[in-house]
C-alpha cells in the first residue's frame, strides 16, 4: 500500500479532535463499574457529574475537558507499506497544528525555558510520535492520545536495587498513589512500569497508562501484581476527586521489560479519568476509526 | 450541610459562614487565573486593571474563540471549554492574591495545602472544589467572557466570566481550619499499612 499523505495529514488531524470530545468505551464501562461499587456519597456525586458531562459533551460537540493536552501519536505500520519518513512525520506535526488552528483548541504547548507559546499545540519534539511495525498486518494504526497534565505530573522513577526486590516496587507504587492523592483528577489508571534502562521504564508506564481497561499484562508475572495493586489502590479511601471513597482508580496496568542484572527500575504514570485515546486504521480500502 | 447561594462580590462574613461540606452555587462573576498568571503577577509583579476584591477565582485556562466583538462578546472571546486545573501548583501565591488583590474564595480541583489553610483562616476565604475534567458540564455555567488582562500570557490571562448559577461546589476547605482534603489523607494514611501488608511480598 502507498499511503496517501495528504489523507494521512486529514486522519491526524481528525483524531485529535474525536480524542477530545469522545470518551472511548472501555472508560466508559469502566465508570459504570466504579458507579455500582462506590459506597461513598460524594464519591458517587462525583462520578455522577463525570459521567454526566460524558453526556453533555457529546451533546453540545465540546470537548471533554478543558486541557487538551500534550499531543502523542502512536503508528503501527503493517508489511509492504510504502512511504516517505521525513513526510510523514511532517504530516503529523501539520495535522496536529490544523486541529489546533481550525477548531480553536487551546494550545498547551510552551517552550520548556522560555514558556512561549506558539499556539500551534507543537514545539521542540511535540508531537510526540512512536513508530512500531506490526509483521501481521499490511495496514497503517494511528493512535492519537491527548495526554492532560494534572495526571502528567504524576511521573516517578525509581532506580531501586535488585536486593529491594519486587516488593520495593509495589510499596513505591502505592506509596506515590497516596502522595499524589486528587492532584491527578482520580478515578485514574496507574500505569506501572518495571525493568528496562530508566527511559524504557518511563515509557512503559506511559504505554500502560494508557493501554485500554479489561486488556492484561501480556505476562503472567505481571499480569498479577496488575491485579494485586489494582486490589490494594482502591482500599485506600482517596476516592474521587481525592475528597475520599473507594474510586480511587479503574486500574493499576503494568509493562514490563527485561532489566540489567544490576537494575530494578519503577517507574509511575498516571491517567486521568478523561482517558482520552483515538485510532484510526489506514486499510488500500479506506480508512476507520474507532 | 447548608447550601449557600453568592452573589459575587462577597463580604468576608459571608465567606467565613461557610463550612467543609456545605455547598456553594456562585452567581454575576467568576475570574480565571493560573501558574503563568500568578507567577506574573507576583513574582515580576505585574499589576492588573481587573479589580479581584470580595470575588472569586478558578484555576483555569480556557479554551477560547476568537469573535467579532459584540454585546455578547465585548473583548471579542466566546467560551468554548472551561474547566479547572490541579490547584495545588499555586500553592504559594494564595496568601498574596488574598493580601494584595482582595480575592475570597479559591475554585478548583485536588485541593490546597496548609499555607493555603492559613491565608483562609487570617484573612476569611475559601476553598470550593468543582469536578476536574467535566468541563464540558461546567462550561455551560458560563454565560460569556466580559474582560480579559494580561492577555499576552494567553491562555493563562486573567479572565472574567459572567456566570449563571455555578455550581454546585463542594466547600472543601474554610476559613475555620477545616480541609476536607486533609480529612482523607489522614484516612488515608491511617490504611496504609494493612494496605502494604495485604501485598503478597516477594518470591
Amino acid at each position: 500500500m502507498e499511503l496517501d499523505l495528504r489523507e494521512f495529514e486529514e486522519v491526524c488531524r481528525d483524531l485529535y479532535v474525536r480524542a477530545l470530545k469522545i470518551l472511548p468505551p472501555d472508560i466508559k464501562a469502566g465508570f459504570a463499574d466504579l458507579q455500582r461499587a462506590e459506597t461513598s456519597a460524594t464519591g458517587r456525586a462525583i462520578l455522577d457529574t463525570m459521567v454526566e458531562n460524558v453526556a453533555v459533551a457529546e451533546r453540545t460537540k465540546n470537548i471533554l475537558c478543558q486541557d487538551t493536552g500534550i499531543p502523542i501519536y502512536n503508528l503501527r505500520i503493517g508489511r509492504d507499506v510504502r512511504f516517505d519518513g521525513a513526510e510523514l512525520k511532517a504530516a503529523i506535526r501539520r495535522g496536529c497544528e490544523r486541529a489546533t488552528r481550525e477548531f480553536s483548541l487551546r494550545s498547551s504547548v510552551v517552550h520548556p525555558i522560555t514558556r512561549r507559546n506558539e499556539q500551534t499545540s507543537c514545539g521542540i519534539r511535540v508531537p510526540i510520535i512512536h513508530v512500531d511495525f506490526d509483521a501481521r498486518v499490511e495496514t497503517v494504526t494511528v493512535e492519537m492520545i491527548p495526554k492532560g497534565s494534572g495526571s502528567e505530573n504524576g511521573s516517578f522513577l525509581q532506580m531501586l536495587l535488585p536486593s529491594d526486590g519486587i516488593g520495593a516496587a509495589k510499596r513505591f507504587v502505592i506509596d506515590r498513589v497516596i502522595e499524589l492523592g486528587g492532584r491527578v483528577c482520580p478515578p485514574t489508571i496507574v500505569g506501572v512500569g518495571l525493568g528496562g534502562t530508566s527511559d524504557l521504564c518511563m515509557h512503559l508506564a506511559k504505554v500502560a497508562a494508557t493501554r485500554p481497561l479489561r486488556s492484561v499484562c501480556p505476562d503472567p508475572e505481571g499480569a498479577r501484581i496488575e491485579a494485586e495493586l489494582s486490589r490494594a489502590v482502591n482500599e485506600l479511601g482517596i476516592g474521587p476527586q481525592g475528597l475520599g471513597g473507594r474510586s480511587t482508580s479503574f486500574a493499576v496496568h503494568v509493562e514490563l521489560a527485561a532489566t540489567h542484572i544490576t537494575q530494578n527500575p519503577v517507574a509511575v504514570n498516571i491517567q486521568c479519568h478523561s482517558a482520552r485515546r483515538a485510532r484510526a486504521t489506514i486499510t488500500p480500502g479506506g480508512i476507520a476509526f474507532d | 450541610m447548608a447550601h449557600h447561594v453568592l452573589d459575587m462580590p462577597a463580604g468576608e462574613a459571608a465567606i467565613r459562614e461557610l463550612r467543609i461540606g456545605d455547598t456553594v452555587t456562585l452567581r454575576r462573576w467568576l475570574f480565571g487565573i493560573r501558574d503563568a498568571t500568578l507567577i506574573h503577577m507576583f513574582d515580576r509583579d505585574r499589576r492588573t486593571r481587573l479589580d479581584l476584591r470580595g470575588h472569586a477565582v478558578i484555576h483555569t485556562a480556557p479554551n477560547v474563540h476568537r469573535v467579532a466583538p459584540a454585546p455578547e462578546a465585548p473583548v471579542g472571546y466566546a467560551p468554548f471549554c472551561i474547566g479547572t486545573t490541579t490547584s495545588m501548583r499555586m500553592e504559594r501565591f494564595t496568601d498574596a492574591l488574598m493580601a494584595r488583590e482582595g480575592v475570597r474564595l479559591i475554585v478548583g480541583k485536588g485541593g490546597m495545602g496548609p499555607q493555603t489553610l492559613a491565608a483562609f483562616a487570617e484573612r476569611g476565604g475559601a476553598y470550593l472544589a468543582i469536578v476536574g475534567g467535566a468541563a464540558a458540564l461546567e462550561t455551560t455555567w458560563i454565560e460569556r467572557i466580559v474582560d480579559v488582562d494580561l492577555d499576552d500570557l494567553h491562555p493563562e490571562s486573567l479572565w472574567q466570566f459572567a456566570i449563571h448559577d455555578f455550581g454546585p461546589l463542594l466547600v472543601g476547605m474554610d476559613a475555620h481550619g477545616g480541609s476536607l482534603f486533609a480529612q482523607v489523607q489522614r484516612d488515608v494514611a491511617s490504611r496504609r499499612e494493612a494496605v502494604l501488608a495485604s501485598l503478597e511480598e516477594s518470591r
